[in-house]
């Protein structure tokens, strides 16, 4: 049992934390808002339309696939705010249990433009991929999809503009065939519910994978449809003798189990599962009933201020997330702006790196001996962020801020047991990578509806704007116009702002989603579960350096 | 001296006598069929010796068998209990010339007891009122009238008929029945007497010319001519008719020199006049009243005489002390003409207050089968008044967990707190009169509640033994999805139970149009089954038991027990009963097929009989059309919900006929 438990000495009855509990509050009510409208997919009436046809929605295919009264998270559940794209990318992906063993799951939502594959949905999809490579989860995916989204441009659409915005291309699509037949390599079980259709592209989606369930009726699986078989050969066809389910399961063999009806295919699959005998390859949580944090989690709904350069004592957010709010500080006295340790979250040993304040060389070189320290011991690692980057100035660059900084970066880059990162507030420029950021292969990054994540804060990057713009003008003789340039400035500023918001990065896949703070130990106890499904095993190599 | 006795019963009489025995110092031998080695009779007992064969017939019923049985376990005595071969002279015969001590009367009382024709002229002789008999000729005969099997007992070979046209047929199954249970085909007619009591007197008597009555037994509630309710004293006795009675009793019972125990039935009018209806030359199941308001342990009794030593009590030092009543708890279905029911107990646990005495013969993981007489315990009361000791026992009843096969437990309840029987108004046909409920109707909050429990207990049983992700909060999501749930079947009317959790762990249930706001939810264990304590809304905190087992689930609540039956979330294909369909309402052997394929049939058209109990059911069309397929034939074991024969619509075009029209 690490460690002893934390004191805190939050003021929960004090008006700053209620002032940040509603502020809080008032976000999680706009993020309930959009999760509604994900749910809603393409509306009552599209919906009703599937129900007509003896179909169910994505949401309600997956609640009766997963395990009776088990949990759920969904990933990525806003991807595609501020897209042309509906909230939700018309794909609903998550961790869910069926008979007993932590899947992958993702489906079209085929109330969403008939579940075509678009920006959104295929980021979707690719980190559905990964999260099942990475995590060793089978992977289940409910396919019912029109196929790609043809649609180039939208009425009053420059194409040159839009060519020019534009800078990927078809031919780098088709990586998803890729890594689902690279999943089955990997020993990884890939199993395809087909509810409709799935054709050209999509027809691959099944013929890549392990099993297949199609729905009699209903699954329409082939390359060509009948107008484009009549383009290419002159052949008259209908779809069912193209591609219908009873078609593929008798004359094909594309499909492995003809399903009667939707029901009738979730259980199918669910048997697949079953008959998986799925062994988790990680050493699994330490015990089954873990002590709850000592301090109510609904006061993480407090700590966070509106101004994120204002500190945060972390060890009040390790308190209430951590079993029995035990933790064993690692060098408390060192490096003292980032706060390591270990802890269980949900039976689960876990060591913690969690930021109070800037990071400078001591914190930077604790974190690297840390994660050296944490794979030697093969034990996950949280990150908890709220960091606006590693500290500047001429007696810190003397120092080795740029060796130290990159000591942290090398040990997180090459650790391999699993991260998973929340980001309570800033997250901004290199401290963003140093802390477990998402292009470091981290398994889970979640955000709190505070996070900000940018390459610095907007109000820097405004300034930094302004000082070079007059560094310019002073080498030019040129003079500024004041007003122009403050209204320039806070444009700027603004964009940048926007930008940031953890709403701007969610919409773009960029993150696993925003969590609701008293959720945390919730959601990190899936996601470690997740990870141990597959080998936790630190990286090999030199001792630990004492840094 | 009795030093060992052996018992030539099953069940809670057995168990019954063991225990006196066993007080008294004298061991016992238990005998079990097959199907009976892991009862609690068998436990219960010093020794036990198997009886080998199938069925009562060869078991329990076989006077060789038993008499060998008792020899080989070296036995001194034999007791017959009731039922059975409790009544068969042959017995008494084997068992005395095997130089048994035979616990019971005579042989030869026996056997003029048995038949009913004889003990009726011998009790006439007496000077004890009787009725008037007919042979089934005689013109006199008055209908409506009763059918009974001379060797008679128990309700079996017995028939009301209401017409001279219905009387071939009901005399034909009476005798056919009588053979099966008897092994005597013999019937006769007596007058019906109709809105009656059926009072019986305990008698005891010893060799040494010692003759005493312990009071009467009003035994009116019945159902297929068997009781189901029994009390003492009756409500419709005052001290001078009951001392009638009993002086009656004792004259036929010096009359032919009785020894032991035995009752003396009556068929009490409402005007106070009494016929004598039988003598039962054993102990009866309903004998606990008797000593609950006197006593005086019958059993015991039975055993000293048997020893040849004086009764322990004299007819002075008998009173009747407060008021008793015993309920019998069937493995049957009042809704469905009480008719018995199979399974297996998924659950049989009785409440230790009230206090009241449980006899049973079952236990949880007993399988109540079609071998043998399905009552399951039978239940005493005894309370200073006639109104406390009803209370006391519906309370007790409706308290017990009975699971896994439909009894009659809610009809009792039902009866025992009926304004009619509180109000002494009983009679025999007090079951088809008294217009007290088959089942018990819950009310729609009820079983959305019951659901609701059902569902949380489920879904305990599902997170205790989760194997990822135990510990977080079950059913957790972080997005929009539809709500958890769960669907159940009350009486045929699907339930559909929707559920979600909120973060303090309180839930709200939409159990079809009613919303239940739940809180304060505590599952715990208590074998078998959970506990769910639940505040509903602000109804307060309700405690409901839950069992679930295979296809069904149990919820007691403070109303009774709710059953549920548990709909699969995934269906395995399986055959829907076409329309038409006539399935066996119960296991049983057939008797008969009365139709063949092709056969035009009216509604109510015989087209099955089935046996079942040692009683005969007739399946009839219940609605006209031809027969098309029949799928047993005579002699066929059939289970309960077998399809035995398939009409078709009779209107339902022919295609040999359109044929035959072009």
């Amino acid at each position: 049992m690490p460690g002893l438990p934390l004191q805190s000495s939050v003021d929960t009855l004090g008006e700053d934390f209620a002032g940040r509990r509603d502020a809080m509050l008032e976000k999680l009510f706009e993020l309930g808002r959009l999760a509604e409208s994900a749910a809603a997919g393409g509306g009552a009436k599209a919906t009703e339309r599937l129900r007509s046809r003896g179909k169910m929605p994505i949401r309600e295919r997956i609640s009766y696939l997963i395990d009776r009264d088990s949990p759920f998270l969904e990933i990525s559940p806003l991807a595609g705010y501020m897209t042309d794209y509906a909230v939700g990318g018309g794909m609903v992906l998550g961790i869910g249990v069926v008979e007993g063993t932590e899947c992958v799951i993702i489906g079209n939502d085929p109330t969403d433009l008939g579940g075509a594959m678009t920006a959104v949905s295929i980021r979707k999809l690719m980190r559905a991929l990964e999260i099942a490579r990475l995590n060793r989860l089978p992977y289940i995916q409910l396919v019912e999809s029109a196929g790609g989204d043809l649609r180039g441009l939208s009425d009053g659409d420059d194409p040159e503009a839009v060519m020019r915005r534009n800078l990927t291309h078809f031919a780098e699509s088709g990586r998803m065939f890729h890594d689902i037949t690279e999943l089955s390599a990997l020993g990884v079980p890939t199993v395809s519910i087909v509810f409709g259709s799935s054709t050209a592209g999509g027809a691959y989606q099944p013929g890549l994978s392990d099993y297949n369930i199609f729905v009699e009726g209903h699954a329409k699986v082939f390359l060509g449809g009948p107008p484009l078989v009549r383009m290419a050969t002159g052949e008259i066809s209908a779809d069912e003798e193209l591609g219908g389910a009873a078609m593929h399961a008798s004359l094909s063999g594309l499909a492995d189990y003809l399903a009667v009806d939707e029901m009738d295919a979730i259980r199918a699959a669910r048997a697949v599962i079953s008959h998986l005998h799925w062994r988790k390859a990680g050493p699994g949580p330490l015990i089954d009933d873990p002590d709850p944090p000592l301090f109510d989690p609904d006061e993480l709904l407090g700590l966070m201020p509106a101004d994120l350069r204002q500190p945060v004592e972390v060890r009040d957010v390790i308190a209430r997330v951590v079993d029995g709010s035990r933790f064993e500080e690692f060098k408390a006295s060192y490096g003292s702006t980032l706060v390591t340790g270990w802890a269980e979250i949900g039976g689960f040993a876990v060591g913690i790196l969690a930021n109070n304040g800037v990071l400078f060389s001591e914190s930077a070189q604790k974190a690297a001996q840390f994660i050296q320290l944490a794979n030697q011991c093969s034990t996950p690692l949280v990150f908890l962020q709220h960091i606006t980057g590693y500290m500047v100035g001429r007696d810190y660059e003397r120092g080795g801020i740029v060796k130290h900084g990159s000591q942290m970066i090398n040990a997180l880059s090459n650790s391999t047991v699993p991260h998973i990162t929340v980001i309570l507030g800033a997250s901004y420029g290199a401290g963003n990578y140093g802390m477990g950021g998402r292009a470091f292969d981290t398994r889970f990054v979640f955000l709190w509806p505070t996070a900000k994540i940018a390459i610095m804060g907007p109000k820097q990057m405004a300034g930094v704007m302004s000082i070079v713009r007059r560094e310019q003008a002073a080498r030019r003789n040129f003079e500024l116009d004041e007003d122009s340039e403050r209204a320039r400035s806070e444009a700027v500023e603004a964009f940048a702002e926007a930008q940031s918001l953890g709403l701007y990065a969610t919409g773009r896949v960029a993150d696993d989603g925003i969590i609701d703070p008293r959720d945390t130990r919730t959601v990190l106890t899936i996601a470690l579960s997740a990870c141990h499904s597959a080998e936790v095993k630190g990286a090999p190599g030199y001792g630990v350096f004492r840094l | 001296m009795i030093t060992r006795l052996a018992i030539a019963n099953r069940g809670e009489i057995a168990r019954r006598i063991i225990r006196t025995a066993t007080s008294m110092g004298i061991e016992t031998v238990a005998m079990y069929s097959d199907t009976d080695a892991g009862s609690p009779h068998v436990r219960d007992s010093d020794l036990a010796v198997r009886l080998t064969g199938r069925g009562a017939s060869e078991t329990y019923l076989n006077v060789d068998a038993v008499v060998d049985a008792a020899l080989r376990s070296q036995a001194d005595a034999l007791h017959p209990g009731y039922g059975f071969l409790s009544e068969n002279a042959e017995l008494a015969r084997a068992a005395i010339a095997a130089g048994l001590t035979w616990v019971g009367p005579t042989p030869k009382v026996i056997a003029a007891m048995g038949d009913k024709l004889a003990a009726k002229s011998a009790m006439a002789a007496a000077g004890v009122p009787t009725l008037p008999t007919w042979t089934a000729d005689d013109p006199a005969v008055e209908f409506p009238v009763l059918v009974k099997a001379a060797a008679g007992g128990g309700g079996k070979g017995m028939r009301v008929v209401k017409t001279r046209s219905e009387l071939p047929g009901a005399l034909e199954a009476a005798a056919r029945e009588a053979v099966s249970a008897f092994g005597d085909p013999t019937v006769f007619l007596e007058r019906l007497v109709t809105r009656a009591r059926h009072v019986e007197v305990q008698v005891l008597a010893d060799s040494h010319g010692n003759f005493v009555h312990l009071f009467e037994r009003e035994c009116s509630l019945q159902r297929r001519h068997q009781k189901i309710v029994e009390e003492c004293p009756s409500s419709a006795l005052d001290d001078e008719l009951r001392r009638t009675m009993g002086d009656a009793a004792l004259r036929g019972a010096r009359a032919v020199g009785y020894l032991g125990a035995g009752t003396v039935e009556f068929v009490l009018e409402d005007d106070g006049r009494f016929w004598f209806l039988e003598v039962n030359t054993r102990i009866q199941v309903e004998h606990p009243v008797t000593e609950a308001v006197t006593g005086v342990d019958l059993v015991r009794e039975q055993l000293l005489v048997a020893a040849g030593e004086p009764l322990s009590i004299r007819q002075e030092d008998l009173s009747i002390r407060g008021h008793a009543i015993e309920a019998r708890l069937y493995a049957e279905d009042p809704a469905n003409d009480f008719l018995p029911c199979t399974g297996a107990l998924a659950e049989f646990s009785v409440p230790s207050r009230p206090a009241l005495r449980w006899e049973s013969g079952v236990e949880q993981g007993s399988t109540v089968g079609i071998d043998f007489d399905p009552m399951l315990a039978k239940v005493i009361s005894h309370a200073p008044t006639r109104t406390e000791a009803a209370r006391s026992l519906a309370l007790g009843l409706a308290r017990a967990r009975l699971r896994g096969v439909a009894t009659n437990r809610d009809f009792l309840v039902a009866a025992l707190r009926s304004t009619a029987f509180l109000r002494g108004d009983t009679t025999t046909d007090f079951v088809d009169t008294a217009g007290v409920p088959r089942l018990r109707d819950a009310t729609e909050e009820e079983v959305a509640v019951a659901a609701a429990a059902a569902a949380l207990a489920a879904r305990h049983a599902r997170r205790s033994t989760a194997g990822v992700l135990r510990n977080v909060p079950g059913g957790w999501r972080n997005s929009v999805m539809p709500p958890e749930r769960a669907s159940y079947r009350y009486r045929g009317t699907d339930l559909e139970v929707y559920y979600n959790f909120g973060r303090d762990g309180s839930a709200t249930f939409v159990v079809d149009d009613l919303t239940l706001a739940l809180s304060d939810i505590d599952v715990s264990t208590s074998s078998p089954g959970l506990e769910v304590r639940v505040s509903v809304g602000r109804t307060g905190e309700r405690r409901l038991h839950v069992l679930e087992a295979a296809t069904k689930v149990w919820v007691q609540g403070a109303e009774g027990d709710v059953e549920l039956d548990v709909v699969e979330r995934f269906a395995v294909a399986g055959s829907q009963n076409p329309d038409g369909a006539l399935a066996s309402p119960m296991p049983g052997r057939v008797v008969r097929v009365s139709v063949a394929a092709g056969d035009v049939v009216d509604t109510g058209t015989e087209l099955v009989v089935i046996e079942a109990m040692k009683m005969e059911h007739k399946l009839t069309a219940a609605t006209p059309g031809r027969v098309g397929e029949v799928l047993v034939s005579a002699g066929d074991q059939v289970a309960a919900g077998q399809l035995l024969v398939v009409v078709e619509d009779a209107h339902r075009a022919d295609p040999a006929e359109s044929e035959g029209g072009r």
